[in-house]
């Protein structure tokens, strides 16, 4: 298979395309749980339970057709393999949880991949949309939209009090979590995240890191998402974090302006420095990679460098997690014969613009 | 501190085991650890616990024995699941464990959801029905309320005759459902 191949098969078509605001916000993210009146939650551990879910949402579901997302197939985990379930979850259309239910656990996925229906993760339903760019009301309205197609076949757990009744008291009511995927390397770079995130914790809203663990950010890749989901409704949600993201892309922008500002040719060294360990290294480990790929993101929006696509800080990052690098080497990787391939993979990519 | 198995990274996990008074030292990195099966890396579990087990306020105007005995014998007559093992896994085992549990509900949900404790979003179109209209009621009401003390006398009597229909609205549903 050859690379252009291998990565149009290995990322969502979605990812390709352009969205709002999309120098800073690289998608946006709305899921709802969901689970149905009667039968007990996944968390009860009733086997017996989830499979009549699984069948019921196959009788369904299975190849039926929503909107523009085309169809949804049913993907059981019984029928993966560990690194196939582990690219699911690096391509963020599964949760690692999921994963584990080897048994019940299954996903529906849109043709598009914009769409996918956990099924028999916490909840019987977890259902998830993704939009490029900052598309958070867009996003929502669609993802009511497939709601009201689920219900319209089903009854939902929901309580006149309390709401849509979830296995964790932090989804109840709304069920409604929505996010936004964010790059900041100019509030990095000049050490404002750390002030920033607790002022965002205050509203509400919860701040972390995409990729990596602890504090550290990979790649400079934040998520910003709603914590509360009782007591406001899904637009005063979506509303509310709107006007956060809103000015943290303000922010973002004051910084770039001002690191631009402060340190021209020295940014630019730095950009393409970057580039150049990119386009040349032989061994590269995740840590440096990602904060290369942030800086040739950044020189791709300051308009520095200008023959490669916006999309390969996103593309790159999922493509150089370990299931992806070992698929694409088409055999098990030790942790230092991954960074061999993460250097390659890199390399061959970068040549694909020229 | 190297990493014992992989010789290579460094040793970030510190596992001390005593069996029959014999006590092993561990020291692996993350990767080794990972692999060795000495701990799930599952950053989400690892956090959710946590929050979960600062969520759970003690109620303080029980005594202690009375406490004890009020939780034991709360379960969900549904799925079975008791008072303790939803308060040890922070987890719902079913619908119904919301009425089972819902004298202690109440304090959980304020403390997650900012004070929170009532939905106010959407509702299912088809167990909705009157709780649609009791929504729209409660909006008419204010608005009423808003336009009498303004003194827009002639837009208050329009919104007084929608709030009169829809009543009649919801009682006739309710009759027709008895």
């Amino acid at each position: 298979m050859t690379l252009q191949n291998f990565i149009n098969d290995a990322l969502s078509p979605w990812l390709n395309t352009e969205g709002i605001d999309n120098d800073i916000v690289l998608s946006s993210r709305i899921r709802l749980a969901r689970n149905f009146e009667q039968v007990p939650f996944p968390t009860s551990g009733d086997t017996a339970a989830m499979e009549k879910v699984l069948q019921f949402i196959d009788q369904e579901f299975n190849q039926q057709t929503f909107q523009d997302f085309k169809q949804f197939q049913l993907v059981k985990m019984s029928d993966l393999k560990p690194i196939e379930k582990r690219g699911l979850v690096e391509k963020h259309l599964i949760s690692p949880n999921l994963a584990e239910n080897e048994q019940t656990g299954a996903v529906l996925i849109s043709k598009n991949e914009q769409a996918s229906v956990m099924v028999n993760e916490e909840d019987h339903l977890r259902i998830q949309l993704y939009f490029p760019g900052f598309e958070l009301t867009k996003a929502l309205e669609k993802a009511e939209q497939l709601d009201d197609w689920f219900e319209n076949r089903t009854r939902y757990a929901f309580d006149e009090k309390r709401g849509y009744l979830t296995s964790c008291p932090t989804n109840v009511g709304t069920g409604l979590r929505a996010s936004v995927m964010m790059h900041l390397p100019a509030l990095s770079m000049t050490n404002q995240m750390n002030n920033l995130i607790p002022e965002i914790n205050k509203l509400g809203l919860v701040v972390r890191g995409i990729y990596g663990e602890g504090s550290e950010a990979l790649g400079q890749l934040y998520q910003v998402s709603n914590q509360m989901t009782l007591g406001k409704s899904e637009e005063d949600i979506v509303e509310d974090l709107k006007s956060v993201v809103k000015q943290v892309i303000e922010s973002e922008r004051r910084a770039r302006e001002w690191i631009m500002e402060q340190l021209g040719i020295q940014l630019e060294d730095r950009i393409f420095r970057s580039y150049g360990i990119l386009a040349n290294s032989r061994v590269i480990q995740s840590k440096e990679a990602a904060k290369c790929l942030s800086d040739v993101r950044l020189g791709i929006d300051m308009g520095m460098i200008k023959n490669v696509p916006k999309t390969i800080l996103n593309e790159l990052m999922v493509l150089t997690q370990p299931a992806f690098l070992q698929q694409y080497a088409k055999k098990q990787l030790a942790p230092n014969e991954r960074d061999v391939f993460r250097a390659n993979l890199i390399r061959e990519r970068l040549q694909l613009e020229h | 501190m190297k990493c014992q198995r992989c010789h290579e990274n460094e040793a970030t996990i510190h596992y001390t085991q005593v069996i029959n008074s014999e006590k092993t030292e561990v020291h692996l990195c993350e990767q080794c650890a990972e692999q060795e099966g000495y701990m799930n890396f599952n950053e989400d579990h690892f956090s959710i616990h946590q929050m979960l087990t600062n969520m759970f306020p003690f109620d303080q105007t029980m005594n202690h024995q009375q406490k004890v005995q009020t939780q034991e014998s709360l379960r969900c007559d549904r799925c079975g699941t008791t008072y303790q093992e939803f308060r040890q896994r922070g987890k719902f085992g079913c619908s119904k464990c919301y009425q089972a549990f819902e004298s202690y509900l109440d304090p959980i949900f304020k403390r997650v959801h900012g004070g929170n404790t009532n939905h106010v979003g959407k509702i299912p179109k088809r167990i909705g029905g009157n709780l649609h209209k009791q929504r729209e009621l409660d909006q008419l009401q204010g608005k009423l309320n808003q336009l009498v003390r303004d003194e827009a006398f002639e837009e208050a009597a329009q919104v007084r005759d929608q709030i009169r229909k829809l009543k009649e609205e919801i009682n006739q549903d309710k009759g027709g459902e008895a």
